[in-house]
Formats: C-alpha cells, structure tokens, sequence
C-alpha cells in the first residue's frame, strides 16, 4: 500500500523522493495513522528500524507491541542525514548480544535508537558514502531478539564475507508485512546480483523473485513477500529487504505469529544453499546479468514515455531527431549545458549529431536520472546502450526482427542504415497498412535516391514521406509524380539542418515560376493541378500538320518524364527542381494551347500576307488551288503557330535553366558558407 | 610522449590545451603560441589552391632542442598542435599522423555534440580521456 503510495508502483523503483514518501508513510503506518498521501505532512516519528535475522526454522519475530509506542529517534533530523553503518561484525555482536525480550524493552529502545540515528540522508550520502556514524548495533539488535529464540549466530559468517560489500543495514519493521532491510552496498549503482543472493542467504529459504521490471525485486518464502528494491543513486544502493517476520504460508497466521516470533540471524550454512539454489532458479529471468545498472534500466512506462516524446518531436519512431531539436528540447530538461553535454556524448553512440529512438531514450534516461541525482556515469551503462534498447523493444507494431536488423545494421555505415531503415519503414508500413506493394516501390525508390545521400538528416525527410504518405493515403497508386511530391512534403517536413533554406526555396521557386509564369499566361495557376492531364490534352489537336506539333508536343512532355525521371534518380533536393521544370513545360504547353487561339491571330495575319502571298503566284489556278491555298494556309499558319509555341517553349526551358543554375549556385553558396561549422 | 596538445581556433585563441603537469606549463603554452606563427606561414604558403588540396598534416613546425612541435590543420581552419619531447625518437612521422588523426576524430565528435557551441573551449570528456591517452601512451 504504501508502495502504491508513494509512487514506486507507478514508476517501478523507488526513487529517492519515493523513498522518502515511503518512509514516512512507513512512520505514520507504524504510528497508527491511515497511511495516505497527507500523512506524510503530518510530523511524524520517524519510522522505526530494526535489525530483524531470522532463526533458524525461519520464525521472525516482530514486535508489534514496539509499533504501539512511538518510537522517538531524536537523532533523525532532516538536516543531519547520513545512513549509518552497520559492519558485519556489528551484526555479528548483534546477534550474539543478549536477547531482550522487545516487550521489555520499549523503554529502553529509545536509548538504543538514539545511538542509532536513522537518517534519510540521501544528500549526504551523495557526498560521501563514508559517512559512517559507527552504529551501535548492539542496541538495536536486543530488540531483535525477542524472547530469546534460537537466534543463530552462523549468520555470522556469510555476513562477514559482506563486510566490504554492506555498508549500512537499516532494518524497519512494518507491521503488516514484514521487516525491512535496508542495505546500502559499497559499490556505486548496485551490488552485483552475486551480492544480493548472498545478501538473500542472508533470509534462508528465501526464494528470489523479481517484482518489476528494474529495480524492484521481490523474494518470497512461501508466498510471503519478500522485497528486495534497490534504491539507486548517488554512489550507494540500498536495498530493502522485507522479512516476513513469520514464514506460514497463510498471512492471517503471520498476524498471528508477529507477535512472538523472534528474528535472529539463524545458522545460514545449511539454508543458504537452499537459497542460493532459489535464487539461482529465479535469477531473474527477464533481467540480464546487468543487474547492478537498475537505476539505469529503463521500465515499460518510462520507455513508453520516452516513445511518446520522441514522436512528439520526430513522428516517425525509426527516424532521426536532429542535433538543434534534440538540444531545444533536453535543454528544457533544465540541466545545465556541460551536463546535457555530457549526456549526448554518452547517449550518441555514433556521434552523428542525431538521436535514434534508442538513443533518444537513453538520452532521456540519463536526463530523468540526473535531474532525480543521479551521478551521471562514466560511460554508458550496458542497459542503455542502443542494441540493447533496441532489442529490449517489445514492440509488436514494429517487428523485432527488423530491430534486430536495425541494430546490426547500427555499426555498419550509414547507408546500410539507411536500406534498413528504409526496408523497415516500408514493412512497417506493410505491416501497418495492407498497402500494396508500391509502397514498397516507392519506399525503395526512395532508398535508391537515400543511397545517393551522403548526409543522413536527408534520408530522415524520406522515412517519414514513408510512412507519412501511408497514413495519409490509404491506397497509393504510386505514380513518379506522387512520389516526388511526397518527397517534397517529406523535404518540407524533414529536419535536415542544412537543408531547410533550400527546401522552402522549392516551394518558392515553384512559387516564382508561378510567377514567371503569370508573366506569360494568368491562367497558368489555374492548370498547375492539370500536371498530368496536359500531356493527354496535347495529342488531341486534330490536324493532320498538326501531327509535327502533336510530336513536338509529345517530345516535350516526354522531356519532361525523362528529367523527371532523371531527377528522381538523383537526391531528393535536385527532385523538386526537377519536378518543377517538368510541371512548367506541361503547364506551358496549355497555355501555348490557349495562346494557340492568340497566336492564330498572328499567325493569320502571318497567314494572310503568306496567302496573299501565295495567292499572287496562283492567279491562274485559283479555282484549283483556292483549296490548295487554304490548305496550305492552313498548314503555314499552324505551322507558324508551331513555331511559336516551340520559340516559346524553348525560352521558357532557358529561363527554368537559368533558375535552376541559379538554385544550384544558391545552394553551393550555403554549402560553402555551412561548411566550416558542419562536421568535416 | 605528446607531452603538450593543444586545440586552437580559427581566430587563434586556444579552445583546449593541455601539458603534462611535469614542467612549466606556461613554457609550453608559449611554444605553441609561438608555433601558431609557423602553422600561419605554412597554410598562406598553399594559400592560393583552394582548400582541399591542401594538405591537413603540417608536419614537423619546428624543432628545438629539447622538442618538437607538429601541427594540423583542419579545413575549419582550426589548429591541432602536439609537443613531443625530442628524447623520444622513437616516434615516426606515421606515429604523429595517427595521433593526428585520433585528435581530429575526437574534435569532430566533440563537434557533433549540439550541444557544444563552436568557439567554446573543449570540456569533453571523452575528449578529455583521449588527450590523456594519448599523452600517456607514447612513451
């Protein structure tokens, strides 16, 4: 309940604020008040701890009676807070100080809790985990010992080989559930799962189970809860073992059996192997040998926390987040800059300037850590290196398989990332949607224009085209064209850093020639949407001369499919450009069309001194040739009309030449002048 | 054994030095400013050919009777220089472009880092580790 309370269900360990909450909720719970979250408001005795071993037929006793008399540990303050000590050997001298009996000694626990100050320093403990205040155990353990049970000594001697692994013991009895332990081993972030078996022979016949996924680890004897969370941080861990004070398998028995029972550390030699051997069976079966990395084991919700905002900044959860949003967003983190430094150095395992989700969430675990204070480590903890994280995925949406291959693929070069990327963007959206296998086209078509790519934000833009263009449409049929415009939705979506000025410039340029365009034709706008349309619309001018202008204006567009088709070949920047001068000859071509009507005017006035022209050679033959004439005015002017249209054309490709060597200047320009900030 | 490296700016202020504590460090933070007068002469002297083809490695800057100073220059025009003690002559040219190489590396990466501001001084840590690694191994 309590921990429910204080929030180490919901987040899966116990942080140190949890730690605190629950400890208080401890005290109020021992003091008989309802735990809930107010409680802890309320000035609070400070929760009892004492040392509990259990016996030898594994009897633990609790003294409940203690729980009746607040406890008054005039030691604790909030200020002085540093974890005692407890060496081994004090335990030793513990449990082979003479028993007294806990209901007799209420009145003299206060004197022995005074000399055992509980504190709750964590801040200290950061400071120095040498603080040490040599605990005079002795006291605390005649509590333990309660009616003198058969307390074995032989808890000695695994705990001797502790002594350089436990720093502190405290132990906390709670009424309901069990005595608690809290040890706080040597080594920073954890004792190694050796340590805690052998802290686990520690309560015989205790089988070893782990409760959650990171940090809280449950031991259970005969269905009695045993807890071993770790307490994570700073360069201690601690971890609390609950005792059952009474081993029945049913709790109303334990109720029944707290009351007199006696805890005292009984001969180990023979349980502990029964305990090794349980714990060896538990040993954690989800969780690696990484055991002392708890705190840097990343739980289900925090992982899914940390997936909701990396798509809060980069829809597409196999992409990238670039380097400038990464930083706007870890710098709202509040850690100051060396830090936040120092986290993406960890965190940017290949150092390309972008997070992958994997990377992401080990940055942002970091982050979470610190700001929880958390000494940020020397180097990334195993369970946060992106394989790892990668492989530790369980999302069924996005196939481990292609993880797998996505993590392989990490150490390989970036193109070979980017196939892969690119292959798992276009199964997932296979898997996503049943969208047909031109996805899959377009997807590799896309790969084949990534793999000419040499900087990898480019590609970032296209995966998201991907999958982007696969939620929006459901059922693509993927035409060049389509996919050069989801280029371009991607390119205007993407977060390339170096590429934004000219992406927006497409969209201008486009915009520009619409312009240029207005220049020649008002109605040009009008039939941008008539990309494809046009080319069928050019064939059907019937006139039998007219098949030159047909051919000319079939030659055209197919000079518009080819560099279209050239472009979308070549990296996605150059596509758009490209996609442009094939729209604007096509847009072009209509509006020869409508100038067709304008330059027959011209063209009938060229027409007319042609046919009068030729109407002077035939006076003769004019019966005859009249409908020669007409014919060949006919044919001259629509030849005329050709031309024009053809002069026309031409002067319009020249000016999208010169633009497009404009852009390309304008974008060598930026290129040059990025150069020296960017990456060498 | 490098016993001084030392990251240099485009506008010539340091962005990270370090010696080995042995010695005065101020006489090591003088040879390379003092280097960066060569380093200067080397890169105007291929001035006119644009920047690629000019080569990043510098070379031996100068020798003086105790060590020898070589740099590197990267195409954002920022410096790389190593004092090596002379007494180790051991060291070959390749030995130093390896290094050199390590160094840059290591510069690009701290670059990465979007957090890092061009100009500002290195405080890396891995930066930092490599330094010393490098400062330690060459023996």
């Amino acid at each position: 309940q309590i921990t429910e309370l204080c929030g180490a269900k919901r987040i899966g360990y116990f942080g140190l604020t949890q730690f605190y909450v629950a400890l208080r909720l401890i005290a109020a719970a021992q003091s008989g008040l309802p735990v809930r979250i107010e409680s802890i408001k309320c000035e609070l005795p400070l929760p009892r701890f004492m040392m509990s071993k259990n016996d030898g037929e594994m009897r633990f006793g609790n003294p409940p009676e203690l729980h009746g008399s607040k406890v008054q540990i005039p030691y604790l303050t909030t200020e002085k807070n540093s974890f005692k000590r407890m060496d081994d050997e004090e335990k030793q001298q513990e449990t082979q100080s003479p028993t007294m009996s806990p209901l007799a000694s209420p009145p003299s626990s206060p004197p022995h809790y005074q000399r055992v100050p509980l504190s709750h320093g964590y801040s200290k403990l950061r400071s120095s985990t040498e603080q040490m205040h040599p605990a005079p155990y002795e006291g605390r353990q005649p509590l333990v010992q309660p009616e003198g049970s058969s307390s074995g000594v032989s808890g000695a001697k695994p705990l001797r080989h502790q002594a350089s692994l436990i720093r502190m013991v405290l132990c906390e009895v709670r009424q309901d559930s069990g005595v608690y332990f809290w040890f706080i081993p040597q080594e920073p972030f954890g004792l190694s799962f050796d340590d805690v078996i052998s802290m686990a022979a520690l309560f015989p016949g205790v089988p070893f189970q782990p409760l959650g996924p990171s940090v809280f680890y449950l031991i259970s004897v005969n269905q009695i809860p045993f807890g071993i969370f770790q307490l994570t941080g700073l360069r201690t861990v601690s971890y609390s073992i609950r005792m059952p004070l009474a081993l029945k398998h049913s709790d109303i028995e334990l109720e029944n059996s707290y009351k007199d029972r006696t805890i005292a550390l009984s001969g180990r030699a023979d349980l502990e192997d029964s305990v090794l051997s349980f714990s060896v069976e538990r040993e954690l079966q989800d969780n690696s040998s990484n055991y002392p990395d708890e705190p840097w084991r990343i739980t289900e919700e925090q992982r899914e926390y940390y997936i909701n905002q990396f798509r809060s900044l980069q829809p597409d959860p196999s992409s990238f987040i670039s380097g400038s949003v990464a930083k706007n967003f870890f710098t709202k983190s509040k850690l100051s800059i060396p830090e936040l430094s120092y986290i993406w150095e960890l965190s940017d395992a290949d150092c390309d300037g972008a997070l992958t989700l994997p990377e992401f969430c080990a940055a942002f675990h970091l982050i979470v850590a610190r700001k929880n204070g958390y000494p940020l480590p020397e180097g990334l903890p195993p369970t946060l290196q992106p394989e790892y994280l990668q492989a530790a995925f369980p999302k069924p949406k996005w196939e481990c398989a292609l993880f797998d291959s996505y993590s392989e693929s990490m150490p390989t070069n970036q193109q070979a990332r980017d196939l892969n990327r690119m292959e798992k963007t276009s199964v997932k959206d296979m898997a996503d949607f049943p969208a047909p296998t031109q996805d899959v086209t377009g997807d590799d078509k896309q790969a084949l224009k990534s793999s000419l790519n040499e900087a990898l934000p480019k590609d970032a833009p296209e995966d998201p085209a991907a999958p982007k263009d696969s939620n929006s449409l459901k059922a693509r049929p993927r035409s060049r064209s389509y996919s050069s415009t989801s280029i371009e939705e991607a390119m205007k979506r993407g977060e390339d850093p170096p590429t934004p000025p000219p992406r927006p410039q497409k969209t201008h340029s486009r915009a520009s020639s619409l312009d240029l365009n207005k220049v020649f034709q008002p109605s040009v706008p009008a039939t941008k949407s008539g990309l494809l349309p046009p080319p069928p619309a050019l064939p059907p001018r019937p006139c039998p001369s007219q098949s030159e202008q047909v051919s000319e204006a079939e030659l055209p567009p197919q000079l518009n499919r080819a560099p279209s088709q050239a472009a979308e070949s070549s990296p996605p920047k150059k596509d758009v450009s490209y996609s442009q001068p094939p729209s604007k000859p096509i847009r072009r071509k209509l509006r020869p069309e409508n100038q067709s009507t304008e330059s027959q005017e011209p063209s009938t006035a060229v027409g007319g001194p042609a046919s009068g022209a030729t109407v002077k050679p035939h006076p003769t033959v004019q019966k005859q040739s009249s409908k020669q004439k007409k014919a060949i005015q006919t044919a001259i002017r629509k030849n005329k009309e050709a031309n024009a249209v053809l002069a026309r054309l031409n002067s319009e490709l020249q000016q999208q030449l010169k633009e497009v060597h404009q852009e390309r200047i304008a974008l060598e320009n930026q290129l040059e002048q990025l150069r020296p900030v960017t990456v060498l | 054994m490098a016993v001084c490296i030392a990251v240099i700016a485009k506008e010539n202020y340091p962005l990270y030095i370090r010696s080995t504590p042995m010695e005065n460090e101020l006489k090591f933070h003088y040879m390379v400013h003092t280097s960066l007068d060569v380093v200067d002469e080397k890169i105007s002297a291929m001035g006119k050919a644009l920047v690629d083809q000019r080569e990043l490695y510098l070379g031996l800057l100068y020798p003086t009777e105790d060590y020898k100073v070589y740099g590197f220059v990267t195409n954002s025009k920022v410096k790389l220089v190593m004092v090596v003690d002379s007494s180790n002559t051991a060291l070959r040219d390749n030995e130093i472009r390896s290094m050199f190489r390590k160094l840059h590396n290591s510069y690009t990466d701290v670059m990465c880092n979007p957090f890092y501001n061009p100009g500002d001084r290195i405080q890396s840590r891995a930066f930092d580790n490599m330094v010393t690694s490098m400062m330690i191994q060459v023996c």
